[in-house]
């Protein structure tokens, strides 16, 4: 999907957020991997043209931070705390088996493109060991069998809803909400 | 010990995060009360009331919100960190899914103490679901004029903007987090000067953790005198601790600081597991040493945790078993900071890279009587010596877990591998 008009309305409209224009630039490219499915070359360049940046400044933030992907995601972002506490109650059993299922490892793709896997770091969860979210909707106190039920439920197309929301979206509907547009409903129940 | 809650009084209550819920239970009356007093007032409030930072480094609030300096000409800011990331630390998603006006709440009083009129929230980027939670009460804020322009008819501006995170354990260093919502990589920044008078845009800013502003408005609408009636005369107050591992029931537990760990593990959260026994504990994260068995009397607040020789951080209690592999434990930790270490400084990022080859050499049975010694020179050569306080944290599991189990780390090059557990998956 290329960089359009509307892209740089939404890209305005998150700079004219902040007292200075360059804080947009977070938030820029989340709404790039919204548009782009990963933080691109265009993608950069878009940034860095929007922000009156360089392309190597903004390439300087792209690259270090976890959440931007410098390659094609897949439509479930699928992301396993295997950090202490949820380690502790078996995170490392619940990656190893969907590493099986799906036939990847961490931070690669599935060939159809439906899943990319990602051995996580704590994701602020522990009393809910062990935890895993699909494009950052968490599913708590799973095991083995329920991670891989999960992934089949998504490869049939169905959408299982997470623990704390009301339902997962596809990486790119979430890339929106994390730069700060997108649907914003409240609908779910409790934490 | 009974529980004592107060931030997560609401918690029980059917859908506590509305306004309407909110209001019905006492909610923006602490911001009414602060509207009527003089900023210094307020400021003066906090301090009185002695709360510290529930973000790890307990600091003094009130004092920290009087080193802003005033009449300088330039916009104040404040910002809050919801950046939360470490391991074992989970209270801060919990809080603003349950309570997110208490968190507002406590920004306006916050900024209309220290005379800002924009405020933001920084979020870690993971936490979407807390993001559309908070969305939505700050929508919420604005219809009833709790933000926005002449809040509550007092002629007193407050903007307030949600910003996510992207991804770095980092950026909840105050600092970092900084140059990270300007729109740079998050990395500390040499202090001085602080953020008191030079921080967001090079302006006077106040960095608080989520826990320690929504504390604010039980302080103004309760006083000074009820808030000391818990914890102690130096770590007043009650405090959420996150208690995760091998327990019964993990989860929040909102109690006075000094409750005992033995009274927060053994009978808040059952005791660990299983039957089996307790092993090593976290008082408040994975950036603090771990302590055993022998320490469960202690008192969880700043001083009796420092006292016992560790630190009561976010107190985040992570509980390990008889069956944990205590260098796998280090190991993982390691791994984490090695992950998270931002590269601006060659003790921190090159420390915690080669103490991952080492302990991985150690759990795989390949390790000898030296890697211990070189584990804890690399340590003595972070500690203290790296930019920010990222490095010493690697340094607690790795000290405390050799302090206090090095004949398991013996054991491993002893009898060529882990002698409780098999290794890594992780590929």
């Amino acid at each position: 999907m290329p960089l359009t008009d509307d892209t740089r309305d939404k890209a305005r409209a998150i700079i004219a957020r902040y007292p200075k224009p360059r804080s947009a630039l977070l938030p820029m490219l989340h709404l790039v991997q919204a548009e782009e499915g990963c933080v691109t070359a265009d993608g950069v360049a878009f940034c860095a043209e929007m922000l009156e940046l360089t392309k190597a400044e903004v390439g300087g933030v792209a690259t270090f931070y976890t959440m931007y992907k410098r390659r094609p995601v897949g439509d479930y972002l699928v992301s396993v705390c295997t950090n202490l506490s949820c380690q502790l109650l078996g995170g490392e059993e619940v990656y190893a088996r969907l590493k099986d299922r799906l036939g990847v490892g961490h931070d690669q793709t599935t060939p159809d493109g439906t899943f990319t896997l990602e051995h996580a770091e704590c994701l602020a969860a522990c009393d809910f060991a062990p935890c895993l979210t699909v494009n950052y909707e968490f599913f708590d106190n799973t095991d083995p069998d329920a991670a891989v039920a999960l992934v089949d439920a998504l490869a049939r197309g169905e959408r299982p809803t997470p623990t704390r929301g009301d339902s997962v979206s596809t990486f790119r509907e979430v890339s929106l909400q994390l730069a700060g547009l997108g649907a914003q409903t409240d609908a779910e129940g409790g934490r | 010990m009974p529980l004592t809650p107060v931030l997560t009084q609401r918690w029980t209550e059917p859908e506590p995060w509305t306004l309407a819920t909110y209001e019905r239970l006492d909610g923006y009356a602490g911001l009414r009360a602060a509207l009527a007093m003089e900023p210094d007032a307020i400021i003066g409030l906090v301090k009185d009331s002695g709360l510290r930072g529930r973000g790890g480094a307990g600091f003094p609030t009130g004092l920290k919100w009087g080193f802003i300096p005033q009449n300088d000409g330039k916009p104040h800011y404040v910002v809050v960190n919801a950046d939360e990331g470490e391991p074992g630390t989970c209270k801060d998603a919990p809080l603003m899914m349950t309570d997110p006006h208490s968190l507002i709440e406590g920004i306006v009083i916050a900024s209309y103490a220290i005379r800002c009129s924009h405020a933001f929230i920084y979020l870690r980027g993971e936490l979407v679901h807390a993001g559309r939670r908070l969305e939505q009460a700050i929508a919420e804020a604005y219809a009833k004029g709790y933000l926005g322009k002449n809040v509550m008819g007092s002629g007193f501006d407050c903007e307030l903007t949600l910003h996510r995170g992207a991804g770095a354990y980092i950026c909840g260093e105050e600092t970092a987090l900084l140059d990270s919502l300007e729109g740079y990589r998050g990395q500390p920044r040499l202090r001085p000067p602080f953020p008191a008078t030079h921080g967001l845009y090079g302006c006077p800013t106040v960095v608080n953790n989520v826990e320690t502003i929504a504390s604010v408005p039980f302080i103004v609408r309760h006083g000074v005198q009820w808030w000391r009636t818990m914890g102690t005369e130096k770590s007043p107050g009650p405090k959420i601790f996150s208690v995760s591992g091998h327990v019964k029931r993990p989860g929040q537990y909102e109690v006075p600081l000094g409750t005992t760990a033995r009274e927060l593990i053994m009978d808040l959260a059952g005791g660990v597991r299983g039957g089996r026994s307790l092993k090593a504990w976290t008082p408040g994260g994975s950036s603090t040493p771990m302590l055993t068995d022998a320490h469960l009397d202690t008192p969880l607040d700043f001083e009796g945790v420092m006292a016992a020789g560790s630190l009561l951080g976010t107190a985040a209690v992570m509980v390990l078993d008889d069956t944990t592999c205590i260098v796998k434990t280090a190991l993982r930790l390691t791994q984490f900071y090695a992950h998270e270490s931002c590269g601006k400084c060659t003790p921190c990022r090159e420390g915690t890279y080669w103490m991952v080859q080492i302990l991985q050499r150690l759990e795989d049975g390949q390790g000898t009587e030296a890697d211990i010694q070189t584990l804890l020179d690399t340590c003595d050569n972070i500690f203290g010596r790296s930019f920010c306080a990222l490095g010493d944290g690697a340094t607690s599991p790795i000290v405390s877990s050799i302090q206090y189990f090095r004949d398991e780390y013996v054991a491993h090059y002893v009898q060529g591998g882990c002698p409780l557990r098999s290794a890594a998956v992780l590929a």
